[in-house]
């Protein structure tokens, strides 16, 4: 690791300051479970490193006001929020159990216990298993700079391979996650052929709306490991919305996903294997949510 | 660049003057003699370098010193009590064969410590799952699980006795 400097600011305009003041030069740390690594490698060679753990008001989890049409609401997870205390939390758990579900599948506990949910998502890693899950409910990442704030849907904040729509002088402060709607369920798969504390060879999450007499009204799906970014399925999605959920319809869907899907070969399997896995698992993912639909979809 | 961290090690305060770049690890193996942390796989991987980090479980080989300025660390050798006395987790180590070649016991001790800590009743498969960042080369993990459990009942034991002394 090259020499640097380390700064620990308490508040988060000074922390914007030193972001102004070195530039490029610095970069931002929160878990450091993905930064150290890169800078043992050598990958990263910042001057100045600014750590955030001195910053209070980052590691909170709240339920935001409910939305407008009073049956969902959200919840907004600080972005140094642990791995490891979002899994645990009760409030995750009770309003975002897929959430809770797809951290529990992070890595091991010891690198849950440090890792971030910001610092994740700003590592710009195409294989994690938050990014899925996150797009697939629709979650928002809140950008916070000296100049003010952005919120970019999780889905446009991963432009290329390890690389986000971070821009110079902004900080990623939290995360809004938005309950799915009533009628729905939810399914997170991780493909591990190897070890459990792997990568995904491939991962999908799906999120199922159903409607009156068993038709899709909204569905999204999501593959992390398939691409240099998450891939969101939409053309997929828009195959099956509108249809009745059925095992033809739902065959076809996860049939399209093969070519949406662009996986580079590796150990883990080459691209054509993980092409045929990345329908088989959002074939699975579907099922999956449907069975875990809630009781009240009949209800409306 | 040389900057002042202040940790506190096993209750005991330090104010260091490291470089930046110093990891957690070497921090506690050379600036303070504490050489019961190993490092083994340098990425956070394997688990022989466990700390426990203001409560917290943490790769110390991934953790730069700089980073948890002001934090508590506690280490395999802040286990024991002031007597000598081996920790619950250190005793069923020793009774029930929890160790082989030994460089991975310190990690696997304080991610042990850690569960019990948080859940002083696992299951099995709770240790399993919890431990299973914890790699044992010589593959003594039978021996690792069975002493985790014993610890766990140990712990247990040792508290009811104090519930009944209490009630008496």
């Amino acid at each position: 690791m090259i020499d640097f400097e380390f700064h620990s600011p308490t508040t988060l305009e000074e922390a914007f300051d030193l972001l102004e003041q070195y530039g490029e030069d610095a970069r931002v740390i929160a878990g450091g479970t993905a930064l150290v690594l890169q800078m043992k490698q050598r990958f990263a060679q910042p001057g100045h490193v600014i750590g955030l753990r001195k910053i209070p008001g980052l590691n909170s989890i709240a339920i935001e006001a409910m939305g407008s049409n009073g049956d969902t609401g959200s919840v907004r997870i600080g972005a140094l929020c642990t791995q490891r205390s979002i899994e645990y939390s009760e409030i995750i758990g009770q309003k975002l159990p897929l959430v809770a579900e797809t951290f529990r599948r992070v890595a091991t506990p010891r690198i849950r216990s440090m890792a971030t949910i910001g610092g994740g998502l700003v590592h710009g890693d195409p294989n994690q298993d938050p990014p899925p899950t996150l797009i697939a409910l629709g979650a928002s990442a809140v950008l916070t700079s000296s100049r003010g704030q952005r919120v970019v849907p999780v889905a446009e904040l991963f432009l290329d391979y390890f690389e986000t729509d971070l821009r110079p002088g902004e900080i990623l402060t939290s995360v809004v996650v938005p309950q799915a709607p009533p009628g729905s369920g939810a399914a997170y798969l991780k493909f591990l052929p190897r070890t459990a504390d792997d990568y995904a060879t491939v991962s999908v999450a799906a999120v199922v709306t159903a409607g009156e007499d068993n038709m899709c009204r909204d569905v999204r799906i999501v593959l992390g490991s398939v691409g240099v970014t998450p891939v969101h399925a939409s053309d997929a999605e828009d195959s099956l919305r509108g249809r009745p959920l059925n095992e033809e319809n739902i065959r076809a869907c996860a049939a399209m996903v093969s070519d949406l899907v662009d996986p580079l070969d590796d150990y883990r399997g080459s691209a054509a294997y993980k092409r045929e896995m990345a329908q088989v698992f959002t074939r699975r993912a579907i099922q999956q949510a449907m069975a875990a639909m809630s009781p009240e979809k009949n209800k409306d | 660049m040389i900057q002042r961290v202040n940790l506190k090690v096993n209750g005991q305060d330090h104010q260091l003057d490291i470089p930046a770049r110093r990891l957690l690890v070497d921090c506690l193996r050379y600036e303070l003699g504490l050489t019961g942390t190993k490092e083994g796989c340098s990425v956070g991987i394997c688990g022989a370098c466990t700390v426990l980090i203001d409560g917290e479980m943490a790769a110390s080989c991934i953790t730069l010193a700089a980073a948890v300025d002001g934090a508590e660390i506690t280490t395999i050798e802040g286990l024991a009590g002031e007597d000598g006395r081996l920790h619950p987790v250190q005793q069923a180590f020793i009774d029930h064969g929890g160790f082989q070649c030994g460089i991975c016991t310190p990690g696997q001790v304080m991610a042990a410590k850690a569960l019990l800590d948080q859940n002083p009743s696992p299951t099995e498969d709770e240790i399993r799952d919890w431990m299973m960042g914890n790699l044992c080369r010589c593959t003594g993990y039978y021996g690792i699980l069975d002493s985790v459990v014993k610890a766990a009942e140990a712990s247990e034991t040792s508290r009811g006795a104090n519930a009944s002394n209490n009630a008496q």
